[in-house]
C-alpha cells in the first residue's frame, strides 16, 4: 500500500514537471488548472471538512491578487502614476526588479489575507449554516464594489500588472508561471495531506458533524475554525497573486473579486469531486477545467447559461460528487469494512 | 433640505424593498428556502413592464401584467428545480438558486441587452417646501401600489383557504399534511406568489428607477437583510426595516458617493449579521 502510493505520487510529480514540455501549447491552461486545484482544495478545508460553506474565499483571492501586483509595482515605482498611465508605458521593470518584486509580493499576498482571515474570523465564524454562507457572499461582493471605487489601484478602469521581462531572446513566461503555480500546488497538497492525518482534521470533522457537542467535549471550536479559515486564506492569497501575474490585468469585479465566476467555481469543483475528501477537489477541478475549456467554445456567448445549468444539475443530481459515487460503488477501496450478510439483506430488501 | 430629500426618497424606496422582502419572508417561512434568484425575478418583472412601454402601452399596467406572468414563471421554476431541494440541506438550496440566478442574469442579458433602461411613466414631479424638495410622482405612485399589494396579500393570507393552508404549512408541514393539506401544491403556490410579488416590485422599479440584467443580487441581499432584521412573520417589522434600509442607502449615496452605494449595502449586511451574532452569543445561542 505504502509503496503503491510512493509510485503514484512520484508519477504525478514527474508528469507535473514534464507537462509544460509535453504540451507546450497548454502552458497557460495548465497553470490555471494548478490554481483552480489549489482553490478547490483549500475551499474544501472549511467547506467540506469543517462544514462552513463559504462563498467568500474569493475575498482572499482578490486581496492576494491586488496586494501582489501593488507590492511588485510599489517597491520600485510610484503606484499612483503607474495606474494612471495604464502601466507599462512609462515604467519598465528590469528582470531582477521583476523577480524581486514578485517574491516579496507573493509573501505579502499570502500573509496579509491570513491575518485578515484571523481578524474577521472571530466575528464571521460565529455565524452558522446559511447565515455564514450569505454573510461571506456579502463580504466578497462588498470587497469587489469597494475596491472598484479606490483610485490608487485603478478604480473602474483596472490595473495592469508588470509584464514579464524578456531575458535575452528566450520567452519563458509560460514556464515561469507554470512552475510557480505547480510549486504552490505541491505545497498545498503536502500541507493538506499533512493536516488530514492529524487530530486537527478530526476536530474539523467533529465541528461539521455537531458543533455544540464538540464544544461540550472540551474542544475550543472557535480556535480551530479560525485556524482552518486562515489556512484557506493563506493559499487563496498565494493563488490570487499568481493568477494576477498570469492574467496580466486586474479588474475589481471581473478578475479579482469575481464572485460570479471564480467564487462559484471553487465551490462547484469541490462539490463535483466530492466534499470532505482529499482527492475529490483535485479530481473535480481537473474534470471541471477540462469540461470548461473543451466545451466553452461550443457555447460561445452562452457560457454563463451553461454554467447556471451545470450548477443546478450538479447540485440536484450529483451532490455527493465523483468520490462519493466511487465510495458507494467500491466501499472496500476506501477501507470500509462491508458486512457481507448486511449487504445481502439490503439487496433482498430492495 | 438635502437630508429631508434623502429621507423621503429613502422611505419611498424602502417601501418597495419591504415588498420584495415580504415575498422572501413568505417562502423562507413556508419552505425554508433562501432564494438567491429573488433579485433576478424582480429584474425580470421590470423587463416585462419595460417591454409594454416599448410597445406603446403605459408601463403602469405592468403592475397588473407582470405578476400574472411571473406567477407562472415561479411555478415553472418550482416544478423544475425547487421541489427537488425543498427538504435538503439549506446550502444545497442556496447553491441551486445561485445557479438559477446566474442563468437568469445571462438569459436576460441576451434577450434584452446589457443597457441600463427605464420605462418612462410621464407622471411629472411634486415640489415641496418652497421647491427645495423634489419628489417624482412615480415614486409616490409606486409606494402607494406596493402598500396596496401588501394589504391585499395580508387579507388574502388571513381569509382565503389557500392562505390558511400556507400558514398551516409554515407552522408545521407534517401536521398540515396529515390534516389533508396538499403541501406540494402549497409550496408551488407560495413560490408563485413570491415570484408575482417580485414581478410587481420589478415593474415599479422599472418605472421609478433603472433596471439592468446584472442588478439582481443587491435586491436579494437587501431583502435578506430586511428579513433577518425584522424576523420571519413580522410584517410591521419588515415595513419599518425596509424604510430604514432605504434611508440608510440614500444617505450612504449622498455621503460616500454613488460608487460605494452597493458596497455599503453589502457591508451593512455583514455588520448586521456580526452584531446579531455577538448579541446572541452572550446567551450562548446562535442565529438559526
Amino acid at each position: 500500500m505504502k509503496k503503491n502510493n510512493l509510485i503514484l505520487y512520484s508519477g504525478i510529480l514527474i508528469f507535473g514537471l514534464a507537462a509544460p514540455f509535453l504540451f507546450p501549447a497548454f502552458k497557460v491552461q495548465l497553470s490555471i488548472l494548478c490554481v483552480l486545484i489549489v482553490l478547490a482544495t483549500t475551499w474544501n478545508i472549511q467547506g467540506g471538512e469543517m462544514g462552513y460553506n463559504s462563498f467568500g474565499n474569493i475575498l482572499f483571492y482578490g486581496l492576494g491578487m491586488y496586494l501582489c501586483a501593488s507590492v511588485q509595482v510599489g517597491m520600485f515605482f510610484p503606484l499612483a502614476e503607474w495606474t494612471e498611465s495604464g502601466g507599462e508605458k512609462t515604467f519598465v521593470h528590469t528582470p531582477a526588479q521583476f523577480f524581486q518584486g514578485m517574491a516579496v509580493g507573493l509573501i505579502v499576498a499570502a500573509v496579509v489575507p491570513t491575518i485578515v482571515a484571523g481578524l474577521i474570523g472571530y466575528s464571521i465564524l460565529g455565524l452558522r449554516g446559511h447565515y455564514f454562507a450569505i454573510c461571506t457572499l456579502g463580504l466578497g461582493v462588498a470587497a469587489g464594489e469597494i475596491s472598484g471605487g479606490i483610485e490608487i489601484i485603478g478604480a473602474g478602469q483596472g490595473f495592469t500588472t508588470p509584464p514579464f521581462p524578456e531575458v535575452g531572446s528566450l520567452d519563458s513566461r509560460g514556464e515561469f508561471f507554470y512552475f510557480l503555480s505547480f510549486f504552490v500546488l505541491v505545497l498545498t497538497f503536502i500541507t493538506v495531506k499533512g493536516i488530514y492525518t492529524t487530530r486537527f482534521k478530526l476536530i474539523l470533522n467533529a465541528i461539521r458533524d455537531n458543533e455544540d457537542k464538540a464544544e461540550a467535549m472540551g474542544i475550543e471550536t472557535m480556535k480551530y475554525k479560525i485556524i482552518g479559515w486562515m489556512i484557506s486564506a493563506f493559499f487563496c492569497g498565494l493563488a490570487g497573486g499568481i493568477m494576477g501575474g498570469l492574467v496580466g490585468y486586474i479588474d475589481s469585479t471581473d478578475v479579482a473579486f469575481d464572485g460570479r465566476e471564480m467564487g462559484v467555481f471553487m465551490v462547484l469543483m469541490a462539490i463535483l469531486g466530492g466534499k470532505g475528501t482529499l482527492w475529490g477537489p483535485i479530481i473535480g477541478a481537473t474534470v471541471f477545467h477540462i469540461f470548461k475549456e473543451g466545451f466553452w467554445t461550443f457555447f460561445l456567448g452562452w457560457q454563463y447559461v451553461a454554467l447556471g445549468v451545470l450548477i443546478v444539475v450538479i447540485v440536484i443530481y450529483f451532490p455527493e460528487g465523483i468520490m462519493g459515487w466511487l465510495r458507494e460503488k467500491y466501499p472496500e477501496r476506501f477501507g470500509e469494512v462491508v458486512d457481507e450478510k448486511d449487504r445481502k439483506a439490503q439487496v433482498e430488501l430492495k | 433640505m438635502i437630508s429631508v430629500q434623502a429621507c423621503l426618497d429613502g422611505i419611498l424606496l424602502g417601501i418597495l424593498f419591504a415588498l420584495i422582502a415580504y415575498g422572501m419572508a413568505l417562502q423562507w417561512g413556508v419552505m425554508n428556502i433562501i432564494n438567491i434568484a429573488q433579485g433576478d425575478l424582480v429584474i425580470l418583472g421590470g423587463y416585462i413592464a419595460y417591454f409594454m412601454y416599448l410597445y406603446g402601452i403605459h408601463p403602469a399596467w405592468g403592475v397588473i401584467v407582470a405578476p400574472v406572468i411571473m406567477y407562472f414563471v415561479g411555478i415553472v421554476i418550482y416544478k423544475l428545480v425547487i421541489n427537488k431541494v425543498v427538504d435538503r440541506d439549506l446550502f444545497i438550496s442556496i447553491l441551486a438558486t445561485f445557479g438559477i440566478s446566474i442563468l437568469f442574469m445571462q438569459l436576460m442579458n441576451f434577450a434584452f441587452g446589457a443597457d441600463v433602461v427605464l420605462a418612462n411613466s410621464d407622471y411629472g414631479t411634486t415640489m415641496l417646501f418652497n421647491n427645495n424638495v423634489v419628489l417624482p410622482n412615480s415614486k409616490i405612485f409606486s409606494a402607494f401600489i406596493s402598500i396596496l399589494f401588501a394589504i391585499c396579500l395580508v387579507i388574502y393570507m388571513k381569509k382565503s383557504k389557500l392562505g390558511r393552508a400556507i400558514r398551516a404549512t409554515a407552522q408545521n408541514a407534517r401536521a398540515a399534511k396529515i390534516l389533508g393539506v396538499d403541501t406540494e401544491k402549497v409550496y408551488a403556490a407560495t413560490f408563485g406568489i413570491n415570484a408575482a410579488l417580485c414581478g410587481v416590485a420589478g415593474a415599479l422599479i422599472s418605472i421609478t428607477f433603472t433596471i439592468h440584467p446584472y442588478m439582481g443580487l443587491p435586491y436579494t441581499i437587501r431583502s435578506f437583510m430586511i428579513v433577518i432584521v425584522a424576523g420571519l412573520g413580522n410584517l410591521p417589522g419588515v415595513a419599518m426595516s425596509g424604510m430604514g434600509l432605504g434611508v440608510f442607502e440614500e444617505f450612504a449615496d449622498y455621503i460616500l458617493g454613488t460608487e460605494f452605494r452597493i458596497g455599503s449595502v453589502f457591508l451593512l449586511l455583514v455588520l448586521i449579521l456580526v452584531y446579531r451574532r455577538f448579541k446572541l452569543s452572550r446567551k450562548r445561542e446562535y442565529l438559526k
